[in-house]
């Protein structure tokens, strides 16, 4: 199939939406600057239009795909006449060129989301969002078309079949982390271009904080669960069972995630209090700053890991150069605007707005030190000044402690007030949550375990400091005279939002604890009637097979599994593929999962004489961890949903809306 | 209006002290877990420490790779084709690991010439060459590319590079 003339049509809409995204960026930007409306109405049709051709470009390249349309270098390349078809839809952004154009895709449609969803936006507010957003999407095209055309024809001479997609991206997790990750990524485009918006203007109000807060909660909500599709994909795909390394590109994710946190934080202050203005803005700007970063260091082929797809200079100085443009032209605006937008109320020592403070600045400590640690060997590098990897324990080292110096302070903030908090009072509040937190979390690894464990003691008493305290809080608010349940419903779904986001860091916080003392692994050597026992359970490999699947063929192990004494067994089957395209072997872990805990048996390797290397690994609690990622973005989501921001009648008036806004207490 | 100021000098104060200690404990920590790469040439001729974490890499010697036949334990030889730097590993190695491969071990240099390795490195692709590897080779005057394993013929005639991941 390739006489079709499908690529050439995508690379005519991707052109087509690069022009609309210029005029998109030129004349709102301009007609705002100088006040004509008839400018700044182009705004929202091109947004509409740029997305409509972007769609467009995208499902060519996935007809490509799903055509196996192999005079297409990017589709020779990354797929296989054998491929399943929902690995061909997914193989699109499995790769450098496919993975851009869905980076663009998303940023026009975060556009047209903004464009068709915030009808109340004053016009020169959306004309200028819009435009801020059609120049972060001029950069991204012009890449795409310049240095990374997904279109570009392998003729005359055309591929037989396709090289195939890598096979460790053969799996769900391709399917759903790209485009999560991404949508968190490229979200964070939006409260950058509020920031930008209203520094060209001069004015931040608290409307202004009232449109910027859900795009930025949402775009955090999807970043959140990317990174842990992420780091559970990593855990059973790479055979090793581990869910977190410290890899740069992890942390590329990691860092636009810590400073959205600090910046979702400091936006309710903005809120509520109309302080922390300018910080806000520059937040925003760091955020995106950052994840336009992480699109530097993954895609630019400095960082070599699973993740680099593009090994070209060219593109790597590219997205670096889009990168100091972005970064610098905020910067430079927001030194010349910034004080114009910035306003002085005060608040005590002891006060949610402290607390809150505090917050913000050990999230950009945390951000700062992993920064470091991923930036630093590459700067070396750069420099010749020799090559230095840089491993976990610094980062354990560091992020560590802050985590748990953050979480002291966590563990007060839904109890203080707004403005001021008498220290009598809140020590009324917390002591008892304390003290039980401190009690519990001491004996917890001896009932557990049997055995006193310090940091397993911290980590459990840390996060029961976050719940206990909300806890109590959750049940003092919920009072009412017509009974709990009524009270339960009065609660904003704002502060629901709080408690879930709060719960879910608890909730992580467990799991990395419990899996990271206790996990037990073993490697071993293992022939057919072998038995080796782990943490109690019994593993029997009682079988070894061979087994053929649509493009690879396997050593398979048949391993049951017994707890202890019982007569329940069951059977696990880890395989050892080699996929045939590429004759490249593939661990397929063989996974138990369970609330409490984990199995994970591995294949490693053929040892001749009928027996196989094999990982055995008891893993407790690991499902904890991306359980709390999941609340965590449940929590920003409701948040979103608040009354507070559907409300027409007040958004007219925004300024008197604010002052008539009952001081809910929410973060 | 004092107080105002007496407040703002107090949150500067602490924030700067904060960032004084958080780069300390940074510098700190960055000092003590930094791992240097060294090549064959380098350990063979002294210039790597004993007994402290390093990176070390190079191609695995066709004909090297020996498994004990009870244990885990394996033993193979890294060379730059000047010098040769025997490495053993009691574990399981990637699914990538071959004889005539790039690789990159981190472990600890024995007194008697030895590396003692914790972690084996071999790339998630068929057709990697791992950069430290590739530029220690250079600089050993051979060209990489003459040393890459040949993967199975591809049916691409071009490679711009994006199967490198």
């Amino acid at each position: 199939m390739q006489t079709l003339m499908i690529p050439e049509i995508g690379h005519y809409a991707l052109i087509i939406a690069l022009l609309m995204a210029l005029v998109q960026a030129v004349m709102p930007l301009a007609g705002a600057a100088t006040r004509r409306p008839l400018w700044m109405a182009y705004a929202r049709p091109m947004a509409t239009g740029q997305f409509l051709f972007l769609g467009i470009a995208y499902l060519c390249l996935t007809a490509s795909y799903l055509l196996d349309d192999f005079s297409v270098a990017n589709v020779a390349n990354n797929s296989n006449s054998m491929l399943p078809w929902y690995y061909k839809a997914s193989a699109v952004w499995g790769n450098h060129e496919g993975s851009v154009l869905l980076w663009s895709l998303i940023l026009a449609g975060w556009t047209f989301a903004v464009a068709h969803l915030s009808k109340r936006l004053p016009r020169d507010m959306l004309a200028r969002v819009l435009g801020v957003m059609g120049l972060v999407s001029v950069g991204f095209l012009a890449f795409v078309l310049i240095t990374s055309n997904p279109f570009e024809r392998l003729l005359p001479n055309v591929p037989q079949d396709g090289a195939d997609l890598n096979p460790l991206l053969q799996d769900f997790g391709l399917i759903v982390h790209p485009p999560m990750l991404y949508m968190g990524y490229v979200g964070f485009s939006v409260v950058f271009a509020f920031a930008i918006a209203a520094l060209l203007e001069g004015r931040l109000d608290a409307a202004w904080t009232r449109w910027a807060r859900p795009w930025t909660n949402i775009a955090w909500a999807f970043l959140t669960v990317g990174i842990a599709l992420g780091s559970w994909w990593a855990y059973y795909e790479l055979g090793w069972g581990g869910w977190w390394f410290w890899d740069p590109v992890e942390n590329a994710s990691l860092l636009p995630w810590l400073a959205g946190t600090a910046l979702i934080h400091s936006l309710a202050v903005t809120e509520k209090r109309g302080t922390f203005k300018s910080w806000t803005v520059l937040l925003a700007i760091f955020t995106f700053s950052l994840s336009l970063m992480g699109t530097f260091l993954v895609r630019s082929g400095v960082l070599t890991s699973v993740h680099a797809f593009a090994n070209d200079p060219a593109r790597g100085l590219f997205i670096l150069a889009l990168l100091g443009i972005t970064v610098g032209l905020s910067l430079l605006l927001f030194a010349l605007r910034a004080p114009r937008v910035s306003q002085r109320v005060g608040f005590g020592w002891l006060s949610r707005d402290a607390l809150l403070l505090i917050n913000n600045i050990l999230l950009v400590i945390m951000t700062v030190t992993v920064l470091l640690g991923t930036v630093y060997p590459l700067l070396l590098d750069a420099l010749n000044l020799g090559k230095i990897s840089v491993g976990p324990p610094y980062f354990n080292a560091l992020f560590v402690p802050l985590t748990v110096a953050l979480c002291l302070f966590m563990g007060l903030g839904p109890l203080s007030r707004w403005k001021d908090t008498s220290p009598r009072d809140l020590f009324r509040r917390s002591w008892l949550a304390g003290l039980a937190a401190l009690v519990i979390g001491a004996v917890a690894p001896l009932l557990y375990r049997g055995e006193w464990n310090l940091k397993v003691s911290l980590g459990v008493a840390v996060a029961l400091w976050i719940v206990l305290p909300m806890a109590r809080d959750f049940w003092a608010r919920s009072r009412h005279s017509a009974g709990r349940l009524a009270g339960i419903k009065r609660l904003s779904l704002a502060y629901w939002g709080m408690v879930l986001g709060h719960l879910g860091i608890a909730v992580t916080i467990i799991g990395v604890t419990v899996v990271s003392n206790y996990a037990i692994e073993r490697n071993v050597r293992m022939g057919v009637g072998d038995s080796v026992e782990v943490a109690g359970y019994t593993f029997t490999m009682t079988e070894l097979t061979n087994r053929r699947g649509p493009n690879y063929l396997a050593d398979a192990a048949e391993i049951e599994v017994r707890r202890g004494d019982s007569r329940r067994r069951f059977t696990m089957t880890p395989e050892k593929r080699l996929y045939i395209a590429r004759g490249m072997p593939m661990t397929q872990v063989a996974l138990s999962p369970g609330l409490f805990r984990d199995l994970y048996v591995a294949m490693g390797e053929d040892l001749g004489d009928g027996s196989w290397a094999m990982r055995l690994q008891v893993k407790p609690f690991v499902r904890w961890l991306w359980l709390g990622a999941l609340l965590m973005a449940t929590g920003g989501l409701l948040a979103v949903a608040d009354r507070r921001y559907r409300r027409s009648v007040k958004a007219r008036d925004p300024e008197r809306a604010v002052v008539a806004e009952p001081r809910e207490a929410t973060t | 209006m004092r107080a105002k100021r007496k407040q703002k000098l107090f949150v500067i104060l602490g924030l700067v002290s904060l960032v004084a200690i958080a780069v300390g404990l940074t510098l700190y920590a960055l000092r003590s877990n930094i791992n240097l790469f060294f090549s064959p040439v380098q350990i063979a001729a002294g210039d790597a420490p004993l007994e402290r974490q390093l990176r070390a890499g190079g191609m695995v010697k066709e004909g090297s790779v020996d498994r004990d036949k009870q244990s885990l334990e394996v033993t193979f030889t890294v060379t730059d084709y000047v010098d040769d730097l025997e490495v053993r590993y009691s574990g399981i190695l990637p699914d990538l690991f071959r004889e005539g491969q790039g690789v990159v071990v981190v472990g600890e240099l024995q007194q008697d010439g030895w590396l003692r390795a914790d972690q084996v490195l071999a790339r998630h692709d068929e057709n990697y060459m791992p950069p430290e590897v590739a530029q220690a080779l250079e600089e050993a005057g051979y060209s990489p590319e003459d040393y890459q394993a040949k993967a199975p013929e591809r049916l691409d005639a071009q490679d711009d590079g994006a199967s490198q991941n």
